[in-house]
């Protein structure tokens, strides 16, 4: 028998590959980053051994300040509570990073794997900073959201992660069983910007 | 709407982004099997519904998903207020009257 599992996105019945092709124009892009390796890490900040710990098995440190993320060329990590990140890495590594996590922090901890509950959503262009004013009640002036900023908050009334990655482009954290759900919500409110998949 | 500073956040937000979760500082008693019925009950359902200020737990429920605490006034909403779990009010009604 064969272990080979496909792996879906949860956005593959909206078919992106083709409305890529003919979605070539409008002030709002849109792609998915879909099947990406998601971590979930819960530790203690104030212990030495969890921080070096995490530093040595990523190469980067972790983010202690609320709502920011720091990112080099292999992992991305998000500052979610005191005592809670999520790690995002290149789809099929998740279970390389953790095994490193666990051999590199020792005392209490969790890591655990959530690349199947959740999927991101990146959406950039000109004016995809009215979509996300629509959509959320959050300050999107550079001054209160920075970029690399993560903030997470009520968007379209559900509760999602905000990732600013430059002045006009955002990284949405969405829940696999919602991601329809903001699928139909981003179309509808960049319907007037027109909206352009991008792979 | 209300603007709430989320202590560990450190910043203002929403209403929305919040659930409360009724009277702050119940402490759970330490031996309850020697309790009567009468304080048993009163520890698990009688709470305070003041006229004034009052301390009352939230969550971040869209956030950072952490329950703290705060200092309302029941009558004008004003939050005095917000403060981490574990930490006690620097404002209580005695300190205003």
């Amino acid at each position: 028998m064969s272990n080979i599992v496909n792996v879906q996105s949860p956005l593959y019945h909206a078919d992106f590959e083709s409305l890529a092709s003919v979605t070539k124009e409008g002030g709002v892009s849109l792609r998915e980053a879909k099947l990406l390796g998601h971590l979930n890490l819960r530790g203690n900040s104030d212990s030495p051994e969890f921080k070096n710990g995490v530093e040595k098995a990523l190469g980067l440190t972790l983010p202690l300040t609320p709502c920011t993320s720091l990112q080099n060329d292999d992992a991305t990590i998000m500052w979610l509570s005191p005592d809670e990140w999520l790690i995002i890495v290149e789809g099929g590594q998740e279970a390389t990073v953790e095994e490193t996590l666990r051999a590199n922090i020792t005392g209490h901890f969790a890591v655990s794997d959530i690349s199947g509950g959740q999927t991101i959503l990146e959406i950039s262009g000109p004016d995809c900073i009215k979509v996300m004013q629509k959509s959320t009640g959050y300050d999107f002036h550079l001054k209160q959201f920075p970029v690399g900023k993560v903030i997470g908050t009520a968007f379209a009334k559900s509760s999602t992660y905000i990732r600013r990655t430059s002045y006009d482009s955002f990284q949405l954290v969405v829940r696999r069983s919602f991601a329809d759900y903001f699928w139909l919500w981003l179309q509808q409110s960049s319907k007037e910007y027109g909206l352009r998949i991008t792979l | 709407m209300l603007h709430i500073y989320c202590p560990y956040c450190e910043e203002y937000r929403e209403e929305e982004e919040f659930h409360p979760h009724g009277q702050a500082h119940i402490v759970r008693p330490l031996a309850p099997e020697s309790l009567t019925d009468e304080e048993w009950s009163q520890y698990l359902f009688f709470r305070k519904n003041p006229r004034g200020l009052h301390h009352e737990m939230w969550v971040h429920a869209a956030g950072c998903r952490k329950f703290f605490n705060m200092t309302r006034h029941t009558v004008t909403y004003k939050i005095l207020e917000t403060y981490k779990m574990g930490q006690q009010p620097s404002i209580t009604a005695e300190d205003t009257q």
